[in-house]
Formats: C-alpha cells, structure tokens, sequence
C-alpha cells in the first residue's frame, strides 16, 4: 500500500513520503558505517600495529675476540631482536664476521643484494657466491660478478670485555632507484 | 521405506524450491557442437574443489607457527596414515590446476570465446589465473623448508623495488624486520583464508556470467561476431539446435573430471609429495632455494635481465602481463573468432608456449647458479695426468669448477673450458684469471703465483692432450677444438 501511495506521490521534496524514506536510507547507511568503523578500528589497527612499530635492535655477542683468526670469514648465529615464543628455529639468523685485525672486524648479511638468498663463503677463492642467479663477491663484499646492484650489506661490529658482538638489524632490502 | 524418503525429498523441495531454482540453471540450453574443447573450465574447477577438501584434511595436521610447522608436516608425511597421500594429492592438485587453467585460457583465447558479450566472463577467468598462481606460491611457502623460509625472503626482496612503498610491502610480507615467528601465520592466513575467500566468489561471478551469456558455440569461420546483433542470433541459433547442460554436455565434463582426480592420485601414490628439504633453519646457508615447476620460467627471466633492466622488468613484467591479459577482450570484442582466421592469435599462443616451456626447462636446469655439488677433478685419476694434479686441485679449490665445466664435470655459468687450451694461450690465460672478465670474478691476489702457474698449465693442457680422452665423442670435439 505504502509503495503504492508512494509511486503515486508526485515526488517533490515536500512529499512527507519522499523525505520519510530519505531519512530511512539516511539511517541506514548511517547505522552500517557505524559498524563497519567501530569494528574496523580494532581489525585493522591489530593487523597494521605491528608494521608501524619498530622493534628496538639488540647487541647479540658472537664469540670471544680470540676465537677468531685475523683474516679469517666465518658465519657466526644470534638471534632475532624480539623473538615470538613460537619462533623456534626460525628465531635465529646468521652473518658473515670477517676479522680485519686486532679488534677490527666485519659483519657481512648472508642475503644477497639480488634477491635476498643467502650467500656462502668458498674460502678457496676467497669469494661469497649465492646458490640462487649467480652473484658473487668478494670478501670485502663488493659485487664481483652476476646480478647484484650493491655490494653486500653489512652489521654494526663491536668488541666490549673481549666478546665479539653484532647489533642485529633488518633483512637488506634493494630499494628502488630510478 | 522408500516412499518414506521420497514424500522427504518432496517436502524439502516444496519448502526450499531446491529444483526450481538450480534446475533451469543445470538445465540452460547449450550449443550442440559444445564438445570436448569445452570441458578445461570444468575441470580446473574440480582440481580446485578436490584442493580444498584435501586443504582441510592437511590442515587438521598442520601447525601455523614458524617453529614447529617443519615438524607437523614430517608428521603428515611419514607418521600419519595416508599423509604421504594427502600431501601428494594436493602438490599435484595445484599443478593440474594451475596447468588446466592455463589450457582453459589458451582454449578460450585461440577460440575467440572471450568476444562479445563474454568480455568479463574472461576477465573474471584472468583474477581466478592469478590468485591460482598467488596460491601456488603462497602453498610453496607453507611447505616451510629451508627453500620456504628463502621463497619469503625473495618475494620480499621483489615486492621492496616498488617504488616508495616497496619497504612497507616487504614488512609486511615477512611480517617483520626478519623472518620470524608470525612470518609463516602471515602466509598460512593468506593461503588458507584471503586467498580461497576470492576464488570462491571469483569462481561464483565466472559461472553466473556464464549462465548469462551462455556458452559461446565452436567457432565457424566467416560468421564473425557483430554486437548489434550477436545475441539475437546466438538465441535463434540456440533455439534451433541447442541441447540442456544437464545431462547432454555434462557428461563429458564429469568423465574428464575423474580423469584428472584419477591422474592426480596415481601420481601421488606413485611420486609421492615434494621432498621436504632441511628445517627452516635461517642459519643454514648451504641450501639452493628453487621455486616450484610453475614458477622456474620466471626463476630462468629474472636471472638473464642485465642489472640495470631488473627493477623494471620485476616491477613492470607481471604488471604489463596483468593488463594485458586483463583488458584484451575490450579492445578486440568483435570480428573473427575462427583461428583459421586469426592466424596471429594461433602464432600469439605457440610462441608464448614454446618460451614457456623452453624456459621452465632452463630453469629445472639453472646453469646460471654455481654448481656447489661439483666434485674436484682431481679425484677422477684417469683424465687427470699426474703431472696436472696439483692444477686441477687449484681449479677446485678456488670454486672454478663451480661455473666452469671441464670434461663434463662443473658448473654452467662461464664457458666450457674442456678445449680452452686451444683458444687461448698461457699469457691470455693468466691475464683472464688476473683481470677477470664479463661475469667473472677478478683472482689477482687471491691466488698465489704458484697456484696461478699450475691452474694456467692445467687449463692450456685441456684441448690439446696427447693422452686420447676416454670417451670418442670427446675426441671429436677436443681434436676440432669445439666447445659450447
């Protein structure tokens, strides 16, 4: 009946029909925007919170100072700055630690600048080669040869009481650049 | 008993209208010559159901969580009874999906199918291609091996060179700074509930288009498609010599179908599922991580771009496929749908086939990495003179081998050297291992004069050595100084 009436109306904005429904749609799209904010904000604040919030990097110790030889590239393991209880295996990482001298050291990452694979030392040649398209270089982490833009990335080294230590960082990701 | 179950079945329907409404829609009229070219589409979407059900049955055994995930799968795997199947099921599932899907398009593409009215019937079959694809990798990765952990850290490291906002992406990604705990949850949420979620209701808007344009009939050459009057026809047509979907074509489509779920399960029982690598261990660096089949044609591009194209192909690549694919039906909707008559579409296919495949095998064979397995010459006595020994030793030990191939041992990545002895001399030698070259490391300091003066006499020996090679075929090739 009421549709009736309604198709009937001559639609002006006076109609009280017309600007009933106005409000009916009104209330609506009100009532359904409020839902979808209020249960929009927890949703998607606890999905994003993490991106935002930086972990604070920690100084991981490695070894004594005298368990590495000068001149020497070993892989040294530590951990992750805020390892989940759950991470297990996965909590760890690991880096390349080259001795330079009494108490100079360098920390190589193991991901390669091309896509991220980890790189392994071949002490023979004195060389890091990665597994996945080739790249390679050398031990001071300059590209010698295959696919990567930039030499490889290196950690923060510090020697403190005659431990070595590396202050853990992110993953080296090859940005953009035009 | 009997009587008793069919006044049910009558109640049922009455109340719900379960006939009425699915009925007509089994039963829509379509093209007679509708035969065995049109039972792909079917088919990739009993792979996916048949995914799904083995999806569930995985993910009853299955923990999210980045320690212990390895472990539950050598559960499923070796422990618990039919495991090994399941998960072999679901490997192959994926790879008949992601392969009937793409014989589907090449199908609908070489047939015209995708004219109009049936623009967004294609459209809708390229989103489902892609988030097929989204979950072969995104699957790849739950698998979460050694080569799991590295598939995230290269789809990271892909999604960082977008621009500006590349980082924010690779967080995201890896759910962190690292890999990390909430790494594998990250994936594991995609696979198992965004990604589904989007082919269901992509594969619900695929079908409705389908009962809404009806489907398209065999190509006929020289009865081209004109909109002003392609649907009046097509009904005409269809109402002159149409048959019902249900059970006319239908048929086909099931017998296919259990074809494929047959294929899907012997070769699970007889290959088993993928090899579950070393754990998850990010220490482990002696690991060659490799995608899965369906990605090693992009494995084999992304390893030949010169550097200073990569940025651009990793970013603008896909994204040009995507659109290409994507808007096709709107800029050639009409005209033609015979391939006899479209001799471009028919080339268009083939070339983009044969690339496909030519470079899935490139990427099986990667002769672009190091070969770390390579052994040292050295202890293969016999093609080795003793005088050359120490030489060959060298040739190993500073990882030569590795990218350079002599007498069928190495790697591929730098020229054959088993007849170099014959192209350059010992000078052009030693400045070549000195200097370095296109691609090549240089070795001048790290290696002494001693190591350099027997690798060079080593490798002038190969092509020109008065011991005859064990095998003819090597004869040939060294005594004309070939070389690949």
């Amino acid at each position: 009946m009421d549709i009736k009436s309604s198709s009937a109306s001559n639609g002006s904005p006076a109609d009280p029909e017309v600007s009933r429904r106005k409000f009916f749609v009104f209330v609506t799209a009100a009532a359904g925007s409020a839902i979808a904010l209020l249960a929009g904000v927890p949703v998607i604040g606890f999905v994003l919170a993490p991106l935002v919030r930086r972990p604070t990097q920690n100084w991981r110790t490695v070894g004594s100072l005298d368990s590495f030889k000068i001149g020497e590239t070993v892989k040294v393991n530590f951990t992750d700055p805020s390892p989940l209880p759950w991470s297990g295996i996965t909590a760890q990482t690991a880096a390349w630690l080259r001795r330079t001298g009494d108490t100079e050291f360098v920390a190589f990452s193991m991901n390669c600048r091309h896509l991220g694979c980890p790189v392994r030392w071949v002490a023979g040649a004195n060389l890091f080669m990665c597994p996945c398209h080739g790249g390679v270089y050398y031990e001071d982490g300059s590209v010698a040869a295959g696919p990567p833009p930039e030499p490889l990335a290196r950690y923060a080294v510090r020697v403190k009481n005659g431990q070595v230590e590396i202050e853990t960082s992110p993953i080296p990701l090859t940005t953009f650049k035009s | 008993m009997l009587k008793f179950l069919a006044a049910s079945w009558r109640f049922i329907d009455d109340r719900t209208g379960a006939s009425e409404a699915i009925g007509p829609m089994m039963k829509h009229i379509v093209p007679r010559d509708a035969r065995w070219w049109y039972v792909f589409g079917s088919a990739a979407l009993c792979c996916f159901i048949l995914q799904v059900i083995t999806g569930i049955g995985l993910a009853l055994s299955y923990v999210p969580s980045g320690g212990d995930a390895f472990q539950s799968l050598k559960y499923i795997t070796d422990q618990a009874p039919l495991g090994s199947v399941l998960r072999g099921m679901h490997f192959f599932g994926a790879s008949a999906m992601v392969l009937i899907a793409a014989m589907h398009m090449a199908q609908v593409y070489l047939h015209g199918a995708y004219k109009y009215p049936r623009e967004m019937n294609w459209m809708s079959g390229v989103v489902l291609l892609l988030f097929t694809l989204a979950m072969g990798f995104t699957g790849q990765l739950l698998r979460w091996d050694a080569n799991g952990v590295w598939s995230a850290v290269v789809g990271a490291e892909q999604a960082a060179r977008v621009p500006v906002i590349g980082p924010f992406i690779a967080h995201a990604i890896l759910a962190g700074d690292t890999i990390g705990g909430a790494t594998l949850t990250r994936f594991f949420v995609l696979h198992v509930f965004i990604f589904p979620a989007f082919i269901f209701a992509g594969v619900a808007v695929h079908m409705w288009l389908i009962l809404r344009h009806g489907i398209s009939e065999m190509p006929k050459p020289g009865q081209p498609v004109v909109p002003s009057t392609y649907k009046r026809d097509y009904e005409a047509r269809l109402q002159k010599s149409g048959v019902p979907f249900w059970p006319n074509a239908m048929w086909r489509d099931a017998v296919v179908s259990l074809i494929v779920v047959v294929g899907i399960i012997a070769c699970a029982v007889i290959f088993g599922p993928p090899v579950l690598t070393t754990p998850p261990d990010p220490t482990a660096l002696n690991v060659n991580p490799a995608p899965d089949w369906y990605f090693l044609f992009y494995f084999a591009i992304l390893s030949m771009l010169p550097a200073n194209l990569e940025t651009w192909v990793i970013l603008g690549g896909p994204l040009v496929v995507i659109l290409v694919l994507l808007f096709l039906p709107l800029f050639f909707n009409k005209g033609e749908r015979a391939p006899s008559r479209r001799p471009w579409a028919l080339a268009i296919v083939l070339f983009v086939s044969t690339c496909i495949v030519i470079l899935t095998i490139y990427g099986a064979k990667s002769p672009w990495s190091p070969d770390f397995g390579a052994l040292p010459l050295a202890q293969e006595v016999p093609r080795v003179p003793k005088s050359h020994s120490f030489g060959a030793q060298v040739f190993y030990d500073k990882g030569c081998i590795y990218c350079h191939e002599v007498d069928g041992d190495g790697g591929h990545r730098g020229p054959e050297l088993s007849s170099v002895g014959g192209r350059l001399t010992e000078d052009e030698l030693t400045i070549r291992i000195n200097n370095g070259g296109h691609n090549m490391p240089a070795f001048a300091g790290r290696i002494s004069h001693d190591e350099l003066a027997a690798l060079v006499a080593f490798l002038s020996e190969q092509g020109k050595k008065a011991v005859p090679p064990p095998s003819q075929t090597q004869n040939i090739a060294t005594a004309s100084g070939v070389h690949q």
